[in-house]
């Protein structure tokens, strides 16, 4: 049992050694020649382009529900006008970011890994070395920077989406008016929580587009290992966003609420 | 003497015909507990061709590793054109690198790219050659290894064969000294294996590349290097039976569990009454 014990906190801690090690390089590459423009512009485009259609969906229907819900329970207090400072609270601060992050996850955090394990286990990656380009730079960078800049973008407009779908179940469904349903979402935002809203997908675009990275790179064993690697990079994503999120959350209530 | 009379004196030496380009002394390498190379040390020559033969696990790919800087030893000293290499960093390893072309196993193709951008790869990216310029190399290369209609295919769109020879062009495009392949006609039926064959001995005769050829394909390994290619007056290039001389530039090496265990040209490794190299021969 011991034995076993110390080769997986061995294994562990060799991960996350790794994981600094890459992410350090990457940083290093995002400031130093060269840079491979032509990559970063097509990650842009793919992962902030090409996300679009799943995060407006999944933001459109999370507020709505969000409304549908709330509506029920602020009915026990009289407070069903209050719906949407509930809804741009809730999608704001804490729905938009880590929903958009999670899809994100499962998007980009696995295509990315299972594009990277593909490249290690046929050789392609050696293949860039030996021609005399940094894979890190080439491929890492490119993902990093388009994880870190889309993932905000993609979270705004996932936040503006789903207040309007909260707006729709909140006219129709809940019988609020549009004027008092806008005018509570102007009264009950702050400007902390846009900063907080705003913060956290910097955060976790970060940390999906590196994990995702990481764990591409370190891909072995043929194409069982792409597979598995890519489980294991929506996973350690997916639970590393809602951790961070946790974090993110309580630095922000330390310093700013 | 400063460092540019040093480097001016390594160049005037490697210029010379014969000169040492890739140099193993004594070089070691394991994995754990598993020991890949042992005390493995050859010299290539400029020009020539070192063979190195043996089965799966004995270290061929590995050592090519090395050279390239893929893998580091754990010990010995390997020099590549004059430069000790063996203790260079990644970044360190790039200008090296410009001078080495290698061939992958299964070619390694890149497979979002077409065949011109796999080519071209390495001047379109990392040279600030013009892009006309570019295209014309590509042009040349695919002309060379008799692919030029397939430019602005993907890779998934090409047979076994042609991926491998266009592995080769992606390697030779720009104009490398020293080329290195790792088992490229593995899995390849004998007549495409013979036109992979047929490149690696043109570019070495007629492009004056030195190569290391690793395999475990002995029809492949005495065919290249019982054979020469030679260009007649019309330009018409064609692979014929070596001469004496020639066949003497192509040197075998077997190597059984990290270890030399032959060195010399074709006829000692036919005359070599060891019981494993008979094996292996038989």
């Amino acid at each position: 049992m011991l034995p076993l014990l110390e080769r997986w906190l061995k294994h562990a801690a060799l991960e996350v050694q790794e994981y600094v090690f890459l992410t350090r390089r990457a940083f290093h590459g995002v400031f130093t020649r060269p840079i491979y423009r032509h990559d970063i512009i097509e990650q842009f485009d793919l992962i902030g382009a090409g996300s679009l259609t799943v995060v407006l969906l999944s933001g459109l229907f999370t507020g709505a529900a969000l409304a549908s819900q709330s509506g029920l329970t602020l009915d026990q207090f009289g407070a069903r006008p209050l719906v949407g400072r509930l809804v741009s609270a809730s999608m704001i601060k804490e729905l938009g970011p880590v929903l958009t992050a999670l899809m994100l996850t499962g998007r980009i955090g696995s295509g990315i890994a299972a594009e990277l394990g593909s490249m290690v286990v046929t050789d392609q990656i050696n293949a860039l070395r030996a021609l005399g380009t940094d894979p890190v730079r080439k491929l890492v960078v490119p993902r990093l920077l388009a994880g870190l800049f889309m993932a905000p973008v993609l979270t705004v407009i996932s936040d503006f989406v789903g207040i309007l779908g909260g707006w729709v179940v909140a006219r129709f469904q809940l019988q609020v008016s549009s004027g008092l349903y806008w005018s509570s979402i102007s009264k009950g935002l702050y400007m902390q929580d846009i900063w907080m809203g705003i913060t956290k997908p910097f955060v976790f675009g970060f940390i999906i587009a590196t994990i995702a990275c990481h764990v591409g790179l370190r891909t072995s064993g043929g194409t069982a290992g792409v597979g598995k690697s890519t489980t294991v990079s929506v996973v350690a994503g997916s639970v590393a966003v809602i951790a961070a999120d946790f974090f993110v959350t309580q630095i922000f209530f330390a310093l700013f609420y | 003497m400063d460092t540019s009379t040093t480097n001016a004196n390594v160049q005037q030496i490697l210029d010379e015909a014969g000169a040492p380009v890739v140099v193993f002394d004594k070089v070691q390498l394991a994995f754990d507990d598993k020991v890949v190379l042992r005390d493995l040390s050859f010299t290539l020559l400029k020009g020539h061709t070192k063979i190195i033969l043996g089965a799966s696990g004995s270290g061929k790919s590995t050592a090519l590793k090395i050279i390239t800087g893929l893998l580091k030893a754990d010990a010995g000293v390997v020099w590549v054109n004059g430069q000790r290499v063996d203790k260079l960093s990644e970044e360190e390893m790039m200008p090296v690198r410009a001078d080495l072309g290698m061939i992958f196993q299964e070619g390694a193709l890149f497979d979002s790219l077409t065949v011109r951008e796999n080519v071209g790869y390495k001047l379109y990216e990392e040279t600030d050659m013009p892009l006309d310029e570019v295209d014309k190399r590509v042009g040349e290369v695919l002309g060379f290894i008799g692919l030029g209609e397939h430019i602005d295919k993907m890779p998934s769109e090409l047979s076994g064969g042609q991926r491998r020879r266009v592995a080769i062009a992606r390697a030779m495009a720009f104009k490398p000294r020293i080329l290195l392949y790792d088992e490229a006609t593995t899995g390849l039926d004998p007549i495409t294996a013979t036109t992979v064959d047929d490149e690696i001995i043109k570019l070495r005769d007629l492009e004056n590349v030195s190569s290391i050829v690793v395999t475990h394909q002995l029809r492949d390994a005495f065919y290249v290097a019982t054979h020469m290619a030679q260009r007649d007056p019309n330009g018409q290039v064609s692979v014929v039976p070596a001469t004496r001389d020639k066949e003497r530039e192509a040197e075998f090496i077997m190597l059984k569990d990290g270890l030399i265990i032959f060195e010399g040209d074709a006829d000692a490794l036919r005359a070599s009454s060891d019981p494993y190299i008979q094996t292996f021969l038989s």
